[in-house]
């Protein structure tokens, strides 16, 4: 029994499926803030997509979680405004009203497809739980609502998938899973909560394109959370931007994209990286580090359940790279760009091929190799031990390799000023700063080895644009003033575009097209490289030239 | 690779595992200060050298240590415990005797503490934070710490003398030869008592177990989905948050099946419950080494069988762990 009579296509225009009213979602005390977002309003249509656009606590997906009646209870809430669905407020209902309209009326999916379903029920079984939550269905009737569904996600064999755990799915199957569930009942108002960002830019493109082509059949709205302008080019009919839980800007996709007018949505709009910016350099003649021929399989041995899998990681790999050049490593995940990095840093074996630092094989280095080579790692949250202070992370590794312990603190402190962080970081702990200055110090304690060699792998991906913005600029500047070489792994081509001088493109462990940036973005010759450049989202927008106002 | 091939594989590691701890347990035993032939002879109350040297060759004792260690390898690979000391009787016909009784109480015990010790904590973790979860917290830590054979105990003093509910002592009735069903009865009768203790002694760690797994799984990305696709909240306890939960309950249940076999020496002493707990206890104190290392190899036996038991029942419950086709 629905609660409430929806007609559909009763909305138009004029009557909004969903007007969010002057909205304040209350913080407990002691957050960073008294509210999560405050005072906001804005409207989503049906037959719409709407991009809610913003950095990381700018208040989108609480929002989200307001409207479905998930916000972490009781320390988070609503403290004023209304959520009306069709005209009623979903604020008013009680939790059990709202539980039906919960994947009913409005449903939602979300960001980590790898961990949003249940490891230990069959796909199926979960699906059938949304099917059937208005009274059981009879067995058949259930199966063959389930394959139809799986079927309209593009999902291949859906009969015999339902029957399969999740394990077994890629992330992108993963994700159409999430999307049939929610579509299940055929909701008037879809809310997407970063759907894409963790998926590889290949399986990105067909998400957006089933979302968009579901929204369209169904004439549902859609309340698409993204922080990636690309993406919102792509799929947005509509763009609402926040800020630090304030609707800042809003309006259609053209007017915001085009001729965006409030200092925070130009700042945004200029940070974003696009394929025609391209670095280019002329290298020297000496190969700081060269690369010839690697090979590394991955054997699972036959352990207590399962059959012996090889995986070739790594097919004769090679590569130079020069003082002061900056490589990018491109490619999906499972392309073997994180094992290449690995390798070079020895932090995994070869099984066969040369690595060469200084026309120096590998192996006779030893002790010197890491300040030689210093890696930065993605996730600047994880990569700090918690409970060192900065000057003790930042001066352990120097000391192990033999520097006197003053001459350590001075280095760090210098390093921090490269990095643009005050000297009194040293005495702080890695919680009391952002993403941004975390990612900072972890730069700051690879250039204390006083490297040649950086290892970016996917250093800017869990960054927010603005944030990655800086630090590219920060790696080009000590680019410049160091002539260090970075070998920059990321997935992300318009990244690589802003920043690299040249480009491996690498696929199932092997390098499928390699040269200077601009040749391979303007001239792709492998149909590798020409499908990841056509998936990058937003690359038929011509971003606005807008000058940074401070 | 199939089930049966990893079965085996897993059996043939585990004999291994009884050879190694029968031969640890025999130097430990030796090591204990006591003379079997004393306590023997002693109690026989003639205690002159040549019978004690008779006594010793009749054992087997006069033998270098290693040459008995070898003797009771070879026995036990052969499937031979050797003879009791005291009874004269072959030491796996003594073990066998007992055995069911001790299965009896530590299967009946282990079930009543995962039962009640997860209700207990899936209780806790739904009402996170109010007075129910703290009373459950310290009723679980105050069964736990306090000594199990002081719980024993008073249990007998208020169950069986005072309130006169259950009998205090042993498995049956001596005095009634009861058959069939009013047999079966009178041993449950029996059983209530020790089965409870046991099982509310080992409650605790189950209950504390399950409740900080059900949080952990509570947080986790499937129950968000889950919540949003509407599903009523009871139900999303049941199947996604609790059985997923259960995954490190049964790895620690196989644990503590072995473990339990140790916890009713205790509780089979203060019950008077005839089981191997008990023939354990008897045996050290006479020395009789033979039916001591039975023990011990019946019980490491046992705590194998258990944990091949557990990974078996993982490959049921969850389907990431697989058997190849």
């Amino acid at each position: 029994m629905r609660p409430m009579n929806v007609s559909s296509g009763q909305s138009s225009a004029a009557h909004p499926l969903l007007e969010v009213r002057g909205l304040t979602v209350a913080l407990p005390e002691g957050a960073d803030r008294s509210n999560a977002v405050e005072e906001i309003s804005y409207q989503l249509h049906s037959g719409k997509i709407t991009c809610i656009v913003g950095e990381s606590g700018s208040g989108k997906s609480m929002t989200a979680n307001a409207i479905m009646g998930l916000l972490p209870k009781p320390h988070v809430k609503v403290s004023a405004g209304q959520l009306l669905f069709n005209g009623s407020d979903l604020l008013a209902r009680p939790d059990s009203e709202m539980r039906t309209v919960r994947g009913a009326d409005i449903s939602m999916i979300f960001q980590e497809p790898m961990t949003a379903l249940n490891p230990l029920l069959t796909v199926g079984e979960q699906i059938a739980e949304v099917l059937c939550k208005n009274g059981p269905l009879p067995r058949k009737e259930l199966r063959d609502r389930i394959t139809k569904l799986l079927a309209d996600m593009n999902l291949p064999e859906p009969e015999t998938l339902q029957d399969s755990y999740p394990f077994r799915l890629s992330g992108g199957q993963r994700q159409r899973i999430m999307i049939a569930m929610a579509l299940a009942l055929n909701p008037k108002l879809l809310i997407a909560d970063e759907p894409t960002t963790a998926l590889d830019v290949t399986t990105q493109k067909q998400i957006l394109h089933l979302i968009r082509e579901q929204q369209k059949r169904h004439g549902m709205g859609v309340m698409f959370i993204t922080h990636d302008f690309g993406v919102v080019a792509e799929i947005a009919d509509h763009i609402v931007v926040m800020e630090k839980g304030e609707v800042v800007e809003e309006g259609s996709v053209e007017a915001v994209l085009n001729s965006p007018q409030h200092p925070y949505t130009r700042k945004l709009i200029a940070a974003v990286p696009t394929l025609d910016d391209h670095a280019s350099t002329t290298p020297s003649e000496v190969p700081l580090l060269s690369v010839q021929n690697i090979c590394k399989t991955f054997k699972t041995r036959s352990g207590m359940f399962t059959k012996k899998r090889e995986v070739n990681a790594l097919r004769s790999v090679s590569f130079d790279l020069h003082e002061g050049e900056i490589i990018g490593l491109v490619g999906e995940s499972g392309s073997g760009k994180s094992t290449l990095a690995r390798s070079v840093m020895q932090l995994s074996d070869i099984d066969s091929g040369k690595i060469a630092i200084n026309g120096e094989q590998i192996g006779s280095l030893g002790q010197k190799l890491p300040s030689f080579i210093q890696f930065v790692f993605q996730d600047p949250y994880a990569s700090l031990n918690p409970r060192r202070r900065i000057g003790s992370a930042l001066t352990i590794g120097p000391i192990h390799h033999g520097v006197p312990k003053a001459e350590a603190i001075s280095r760090a402190r210098e390093m921090l000023d490269v990095v643009g962080l005050d000297a009194s970081a040293m005495d702080r702990f890695p919680h009391e700063f952002s993403g941004g200055q975390r990612q900072r110090i972890g730069i700051a304690r690879a250039l204390t080895m006083q490297p040649r060699v950086l290892i970016a792998d996917e250093a800017v991906s869990a960054l927010d644009v603005s944030v990655q913005k800086q630090v590219l600029r920060l790696l080009e500047d000590i680019r410049l003033k160091m002539g260090i070489a970075i070998l920059f792994v990321t997935h992300d081509l318009r990244v690589a575009a802003t920043i690299c001088h040249r480009l491996l493109v690498m696929r199932k462990g092997e390098i499928v097209e390699e040269g200077p940036t601009r040749e391979i973005f303007e001239n792709p010759k492998s149909e590798y490289t020409k499908s990841l450049l056509e998936a990058v989202p937003g690359k038929n927008w011509h971003k606005p030239v807008l000058e940074e106002r401070v | 690779m199939n089930r049966l091939s990893y079965l085996i594989g897993r059996l043939v590691k585990g004999v291994f595992v009884i050879l190694a701890i029968g031969v640890l347990a025999f130097l430990v035993i030796r090591l204990v200060p006591g003379d079997p032939v004393a306590v023997i002879a002693g109690k026989s109350g003639a205690v002159d050298a040549e019978y004690m040297d008779n006594l010793r060759q009749k054992l087997g004792l006069d033998q270098p240590l290693v040459v008995q260690l070898g003797i009771f390898l070879k026995g036990l690979v052969q499937g031979d415990l050797g003879q009791s000391y005291r009874q004269g009787a072959p030491v796996s016909a003594i073990i066998l005797e007992r055995l069911p009784a001790t299965l009896l109480l530590t299967l009946s015990a282990s079930a009543i503490s995962i039962l009640l010790g997860v209700l207990a904590g899936a209780m806790a973790a739904r009402r996170r934070g109010t007075w129910a979860d703290s009373a459950i917290g310290t009723l679980a830590l105050l069964f736990y710490a306090t000594p199990l054979f002081w719980m024993g105990l008073m249990a007998i003093l208020l169950f069986s003398l005072v309130l006169g509910w259950f009998p205090a002592f042993g498995m049956v009735s001596a005095d009634m030869r009861y058959e069939g069903i009013r047999h079966v009865l009178d041993v449950l009768h029996h059983l209530i008592m020790p089965m409870t203790i046991l099982g509310l002694f080992y409650m605790a760690v189950y209950a504390r177990l399950t409740r900080a797994s059900m949080l952990e799984v509570s947080e986790m990305d499937f129950v968000r989905t889950a919540r949003a696709k509407g599903l009523p909240e009871s139900y999303i306890t049941r199947r996604h948050i609790l059985r997923n939960a259960l995954l490190p309950i049964i790895t620690f249940a196989g644990i503590q099946a072995g473990h339990l076999i140790g916890g009713t020496v205790l509780i089979e002493t203060v019950f008077g419950w005839p089981g191997i707990g008990r023939l354990a206890f008897d045996s050290l104190l006479q020395r009789d080494y033979p039916v001591l290392l039975g023990i011990f190899i019946v019980t490491s036996a046992m705590v194998v069988i258990f944990n091949i038991l557990t990974d078996l029942l993982y490959t049921l419950v969850d389907p990431r762990i697989e058997v190849n086709k």
